[in-house]
């Protein structure tokens, strides 16, 4: 990878960490316990990378059954999270 | 890789973004959660259009059994068990960085060892470290919550300096790794440090203290996709994973504020052992009992109520039968609210939570910071299945543990009725000087039951 390349993964790191504390500071903590299980399913976006893992051929190659494996847990963290957190949401009611 | 597919990228991380802000209000929260997973589902579609059709068999199989189980356990999993489930899914996200940085590891050193750089090989052994802690730490939080093993703190002599040995030898061998990138001993004794770092570093932290583990466990797993974004050079799994990252970070602050206890302290563990003696020299207190009639009859003759729930009213069960509670007070048009303690129950939010899913409206759930000036104007506080977060020690004697820590001023209203199995010490192992306050009142039995009892009373009484 070049140093470029690097810089810019670091600039999108840095502005994401910023912009998240900006954004979850202001979330309120009714909503922490949703925003967790929802925390739970963005990090599920390793998906990306299991994905790419999973297009190595053939199945000899420890490289794609542990992409196989990363691509069942990730899209556990992926449905599990967005479902119950949804299931959280429509819950909370006003009267 | 095509531009087209960065751009859809671009829109997933605009997208978590947007679902993130819309999290703010609670109203439109909902929909928050799904913009955020159609984000997801374009970032799952694009990375799809880069794989080779002949993948995607196997592709499908994986995908269907993730969702399956997934599904199933968002639908089936009770409200009580979300802080088990979080704890789990935190130790999945691990895994799942863990094992996508070895398999990036294995696709590289199996084509030729010179394409794996330094930029590479740092971020999949960070990858390592942070996943794997994550998995197994998450495993031991899990474990403990779920009561499959004691929440009492495990310690032994030398634990930190164990831990601290441990972290040198990771950096060491990773070192060596660097020299030799191909040898798979060192890869494999990293793999072992961290899964066992993961346990060492729970296994000493106490049952209660599960609200800060599991934020912070959280905060990893972001930071786990973050790492295997940059092995994988990829901005989208370095915007959701820095988003998690930062929410983990600030749930942990919150918490840890709320107990007035620094980070340090909560992972150093142990807390709840040693502070036994402190309220030792104190003379006993002595408690007023109050019957499940008399109880009635103070909810029907005040004006306004506060209810304060713990972890004890999730184990009971008791959420229900508070809204029972609730209804027969609004018909005599009783103020009835609810004061949640951020630590209250076993993560952030968790009363919130059950308490909603009773049916109760969230406009009644009201802050620490919001409801403590009420609490002297307010005629009945019922505490249900909480402790440590209404002792008023924490304000008044600096030889308490807990002396410090910002508590609801439930010792201010006229009367106090504590709901309470026995007479069982909190968490902190402290005696409550609440209880033998002339203005409280104990009202003894599992909470649902007498709860119950006080409800039908109050219906024969209208």
């Amino acid at each position: 990878m070049t140093a470029s390349a690097l810089l810019i993964l670091i600039y999108v790191l840095v502005l994401a960490s910023y912009l998240g504390f900006e954004l979850i500071s202001k979330v309120p903590p009714t909503l922490h316990t949703p925003l967790m299980s929802g925390s739970n399913a963005i990090s599920g976006i390793t998906i990306v990378g299991a994905l790419i893992a999973c297009n190595e051929m053939g199945y000899t190659s420890i490289a794609k059954w542990l992409g196989m494996f990363a691509l069942i847990l990730a899209t556990i963290n992926v449905v599990g999270g967005y479902a119950v957190t949804d299931r959280m949401l429509k819950m909370f009611k006003k009267k | 890789m095509s531009i087209a597919i960065e751009i859809a990228y671009l829109i997933a991380s605009i997208l978590f973004i947007t679902g993130i802000k819309l999290l703010s209000k609670t109203k439109d929260a909902r929909r928050g959660n799904i913009f955020s997973a159609v984000g997801m589902l374009i970032a799952i579609i694009a990375t799809l259009l880069t794989i080779n059709v002949l993948s995607f068999v196997e592709i499908f199989v994986c995908i269907l059994i993730g969702a399956a189980i997934g599904a199933f356990y968002a639908t089936k999993v009770a409200m009580t068990k979300i802080p088990e489930m979080v704890a789990l899914f935190n130790g999945f996200g691990g895994l799942a960085s863990f094992t996508v940085a070895l398999s990036d590891y294995f696709l590289k050193s199996g084509a030729s060892l010179e394409s794996l750089d330094a930029v590479n090989l740092t971020s999949i052994i960070v990858s390592v470290l942070i996943g794997g802690v994550t998995f197994t730490g998450s495993m031991i939080a899990y474990l403990k919550l779920d009561g499959k093993v004691s929440g009492q703190p495990i310690t032994f002599k030398g634990q930190h300096l164990l831990n601290l040995i441990l972290l040198i030898a990771f950096i060491a061998t990773a070192i060596l790794v660097f020299i030799n990138p191909g040898d798979l001993v060192f890869i494999g004794i990293l793999i072992g440090i961290s899964l066992l770092l993961g346990i060492l570093t729970v296994i000493p932290i106490g049952g209660a203290d599960m609200p800060v583990v599991i934020s912070l466990l959280n905060s990893y797993s972001g930071m786990a996709a973050c790492a295997t974004g940059f092995i994988l050079n990829n901005n989208v799994l370095i915007v959701a994973g820095s988003l998690v990252g930062a929410s983990g970070i600030i749930l942990t602050q919150i918490m840890c504020k709320a107990m007035n206890r620094s980070l340090t302290n909560v992972l150093l563990g142990g807390f709840g052992q040693t502070v036994a003696t402190g309220g030792q020299d104190g003379p006993a207190i002595v408690v007023k009992e109050i019957g499940v009639e008399e109880t009635a009859m103070l909810f029907d003759s005040a004006s306004s109520v506060l209810v304060v729930p713990g972890y004890g009213m999730a184990v009971a069960q008791a959420q229900h039968v508070i809204r029972e509670l609730m209804e027969q007070c609004e018909k005599r048009n009783i103020d009835f609210r609810f004061a949640i303690h951020p630590v209250a129950g076993r993560m952030p939010g968790h009363m919130n939570v059950l308490l909603a899913e009773a049916n109760i409206s969230y406009d009644k759930l009201i802050e620490m910071e919001s409801i403590n000036d009420d609490f002297p104007n307010t005629d009945l506080v019922f505490v249900v299945g909480a402790n440590d977060v209404v002792n008023p020690a924490a304000r008044t004697n600096p030889q308490s543990p807990i002396y410090g820590m910002p508590i609801l001023n439930a010792d201010k209203a006229r009367t106090v009725i504590v709901s309470k199995r026995s007479m069982g010490k909190g968490y902190a192992g402290i005696e409550n000087e609440l209880f033998g306050y002339p203005n409280c009142l104990m009202l003894f039995g599992d909470a649902k039951q007498t709860i119950t009892k006080v409800v039908s009373e109050l219906k024969d009484m209208s």
